[in-house]
């Protein structure tokens, strides 16, 4: 447990977000794009940080499900901002060592002429160091 | 010299705990002045307030000072005392060894220092007091009740059953307000017209009442007892008196397309309308926006077929001056727009309505004739998803919704889902949820026998958004008991909008220098022992422009109000404050400085004639305070340039005297 207060410390600061002001009414996960395919949707990442079980999150394929779109995050009538702490969590996975999912030369094959620049940022952090 | 009595208070261990009270009524006992000096564990006590009195008799005392709990507290407690005593109560000083040294110093020896330095300034200002002795103003015996909804009804219904006669101004051209527009109210289910509706009437006929409909308040001058108020009354080009309210003008203006305000713009009215049948008064009113006859000469009918002569194409606006002694205002709320909610589609679609439109739609009277309808094409619906909380509980920095919880959604939402459920059984109805809020009297059963006997889908969570698809609305959602996103495809969206304090409320406020706060609700004058009054002196709160709130708690802030206004009525006259600016003509150049920044107008200016050293006179321009409009804040002693203008018992010199002792 101890680890994981550090970690949702360093969560919580690098991403911004409080989840504290959450008052759990559900819109982010209700206005989802990628819903049907996580395991963990946007409410539960706010709500599994905030009580530190944070460990089933970083195994989980959520991680690289949620497409940066930032519905959640324009929608959330707290302010919450839950995609920022998705993003936080996703780093401190594929920050340790080894555990890169796709160089940058692979992002580059991916994008269409269509996709937001917010989105093209938020790939590359995802997907390289 | 005076002789001054000091009299330190226990406050049992509030003060005692961390004040060496002993040491300080010692540390006192030398002062300039002071004659006598001791402490006692309640000075407010009967016994406390007997020692005072002995004390005074015994050594004759001429000031006192009392070392205890802040002057907001008791100081009127002791200002009772004096004057039992047979002192003026303007001679007692509470040096504030509560709130600003016990309570907030840890340390004994601390705390009793400051205690002591309180104790001296106190002394050294009541060495300079002088005996004040209030004015008195009268009472103008009638009363003001800005707004015509259930909660300036009720409340002008009560002032005007004590004897007392009261106006009514109301902006629309009816009273009635938002509760006209209500289909059915909960938690009975009576019909909102069929009790609502008498008491239009019963205002219409009590002679006490006045109604100045399709009115608004232009200018508030004066103070609690004397307001001198100016009431525009718009051209309605209808004259008022003359009009019976037969209607055969509105049937016969050929201008029928305008907006009906009252059915929430979902369908159309004349240019020349009476907005209900049931309205009060029940006379026809012009709108100018729409009418040919006003905007380019051409058309006149209406004034041909009323029978009764009543059009008046030439009408003015006209202002009505009146003074009152209290004023109470009652100017309701308003759903938010839903402008900024594109994720409902609510500009989208016809299909996606406010909870206020719902209600307009199921009414008998209104544009479906209680048909539950869609308004693109008019179909009954079958599946129908109400949607809660929209705008309300936002985050203080979220731009399109408020940070309060709106308070009257979770209930009407039951109420419109049971009712349709009621009427058509074959409807799907979802409701979704953040929390259903039902703190009221048979409140809760309410919202359970629409799940347990009319089968409503209450579902926890939130819809995340509406897109309209063919003749369906495609409704994404989240289900949090059972973590599933859901897909409705709906007939009807029906949003919660949150409320929010009617547009005219601001200015009002200024008019009234009654406060407000940042989401535009007046603020009352405490909010839980004085919820009707506003900290302005005459001006008393009714309804939701104080806060949200349902019908039974605004009837029974209506009356609260009314009987407050009663009591000021019922009183001859009223006793001013003391401690009023007053300023020194020797001193005064007339430069206005001090008319520039008095809030109340309490300051106007006189020539008057002095006679200068050499026999000569001169004519000079002087300030003169009203003694019964001045609140005594002090702008103008400060603004002052020449040290004219002086207040009653907060005199320069007193305040030099305290921060002296306080320095010494």
């Amino acid at each position: 447990m101890n680890n994981n207060k550090y970690l949702r410390e360093e969560l919580i600061r690098q991403s911004g977000v409080n989840p504290k002001k959450c008052m759990k009414c559900g819109k982010c996960s209700a206005t989802c794009p990628a819903y049907d395919e996580m395991e963990y949707h946007p409410h539960q990442f706010v709500s599994m940080v905030e009580s530190g079980d944070i460990e089933p999150l970083l195994k989980s394929e959520s991680l690289y499900k949620c497409l940066s779109c930032f519905a959640c995050v324009d929608r959330c009538p707290r302010g919450v901002e839950p995609a920022k702490l998705v993003e936080a969590v996703r780093l401190s996975a594929v920050r340790k060592q080894g555990q890169n999912r796709m160089s940058a030369n692979d992002v580059a094959s991916i994008l269409d002429e269509d996709i937001p620049q917010q989105l093209l940022v938020s790939a590359f952090r995802k997907y390289s160091k | 010299m005076q002789r001054i009595g000091v009299f330190v208070c226990w406050c049992g261990s509030n003060i005692a705990g961390s004040v060496d009270v002993e040491a300080v009524s010692q540390a006192l006992k030398n002062e300039p002045g002071v004659v006598f000096s001791t402490n006692y564990q309640y000075m407010c006590s009967q016994a406390g307030q007997d020692m005072i009195v002995n004390a005074v008799k015994e050594h004759k005392l001429t000031g006192i000072v009392v070392c205890s709990c802040s002057p907001r507290m008791h100081e009127a407690t002791f200002r009772k005392t004096a004057a039992a005593a047979g002192l003026n109560p303007y001679m007692v000083e509470i040096a504030n060894i509560r709130e600003q040294c016990s309570w907030v110093h840890k340390d004994i020896a601390t705390g009793t220092q400051k205690a002591i330095i309180l104790g001296k300034a106190a002394i050294a200002k009541v060495n300079l007091n002088a005996p004040l002795t209030p004015g008195e103003s009268p009472v103008t015996k009638r009363a003001l009740v800005i707004g015509g909804g259930i909660a300036g009804i009720q409340t002008a219904l009560d002032i005007a059953d004590a004897g007392f006669p009261v106006d009514i101004v109301e902006k629309n051209p009816t009273i009635g307000g938002k509760m006209a527009q209500l289909d059915k109210t909960f938690p009975t289910l009576d019909c909102a017209a069929c009790i609502l509706t008498p008491k239009m009437v019963d205002v219409a006929q009590n002679e006490n009442i006045r109604i100045f409909s399709y009115s608004e308040v232009s200018e508030i001058k004066g103070f609690v007892g004397n307001f001198d108020v100016t009431i525009k009354k718009n051209a309605r080009y209808v004259k008022e008196d003359v009009c019976t309210g037969c209607g055969a003008c509105v049937e016969k203006c050929p201008m029928k397309k305008v907006p009906n305000e009252f059915n929430l713009g979902m369908d159309n009215r004349s240019a020349i309308y009476i907005p209900f049948a049931q309205a009060v008064p029940k006379v026809a009113t012009i709108d100018p926006n729409a009418c040919n006859m006003l905007k380019n000469g051409k058309c006149g009918l209406c004034a041909k077929v009323c029978a009764a002569g009543a059009i008046d194409y030439t009408q003015k606006d006209e202002y009505i001056n009146e003074k009152y002694g209290a004023i109470v205002v009652a100017t309701g709320f308003n759903p938010i727009s839903m402008d900024k909610f594109d994720e409902f589609a609510y500009n989208q679609s016809k299909d996606v309505i406010t909870s206020l439109e719902f209600e307009r739609l199921t009414n008998a009277a209104g544009p479906t004739a209680g048909h539950l309808e869609r308004p693109s094409d008019g179909k009954s619906p079958k599946t129908i998803v109400f949607v809660q909380c929209v705008g309300s509980r936002c985050d203080a920095c979220n731009e399109k919704g408020k940070e309060y919880c709106s308070k009257i959604c979770c209930m009407y939402t039951a109420k419109h889902a049971m009712l349709v459920r009621d009427k058509y059984p074959d409807t799907d109805v979802y409701v979704f949820y953040i929390d259903v809020r039902t703190p009221g009297k048979n409140f809760d059963e309410f919202y359970r026998r629409a799940v347990e006997e009319y089968g409503v889908k209450y579902i926890k969570g939130m819809v995340g958004k509406v897109t309209p698809e063919g003749d369906k609305l495609k409704v994404q959602a989240s289900d949090l008991i059972d973590n599933k996103q859901l897909h409705i495809d709906a007939d009807l969206v029906v949003l919660a909008a949150a409320i929010e304090p009617d547009k005219s409320a601001r200015p009002l406020a200024t008019m009234l220098t009654a406060s407000m706060d940042t989401n535009d609700f007046f603020t009352e004058a405490h909010p839980k022992l004085r919820p009707v009054e506003s900290p302005t002196a005459g001006v008393f709160l009714s309804g939701a422009c104080q806060g949200p709130k349902d019908i039974p708690e605004t009837v029974s802030q209506a009356g609260a109000a009314a009987s407050k206004v009663i009591g000021l009525l019922a009183k001859d006259k009223l006793t001013g404050n003391p401690c009023v600016a007053h300023s020194n003509e020797l001193m005064c150049n007339g430069c206005s400085s001090c008319e520039r920044v008095c809030p109340y107008g309490a300051i106007t200016y006189e020539d008057r004639e002095f006679r200068m050293p050499d026999r000569t006179t001169k004519i000079r321009r002087i300030a003169i305070v009203n003694p019964a409009v001045c609140q005594g804040c002090g702008a103008c002693t400060v603004a002052c340039p020449s040290g004219a203008m002086d207040l009653n018992g907060f005199a320069s010199n007193q305040i030099m005297a305290e921060v002296d002792a306080i320095c010494k």
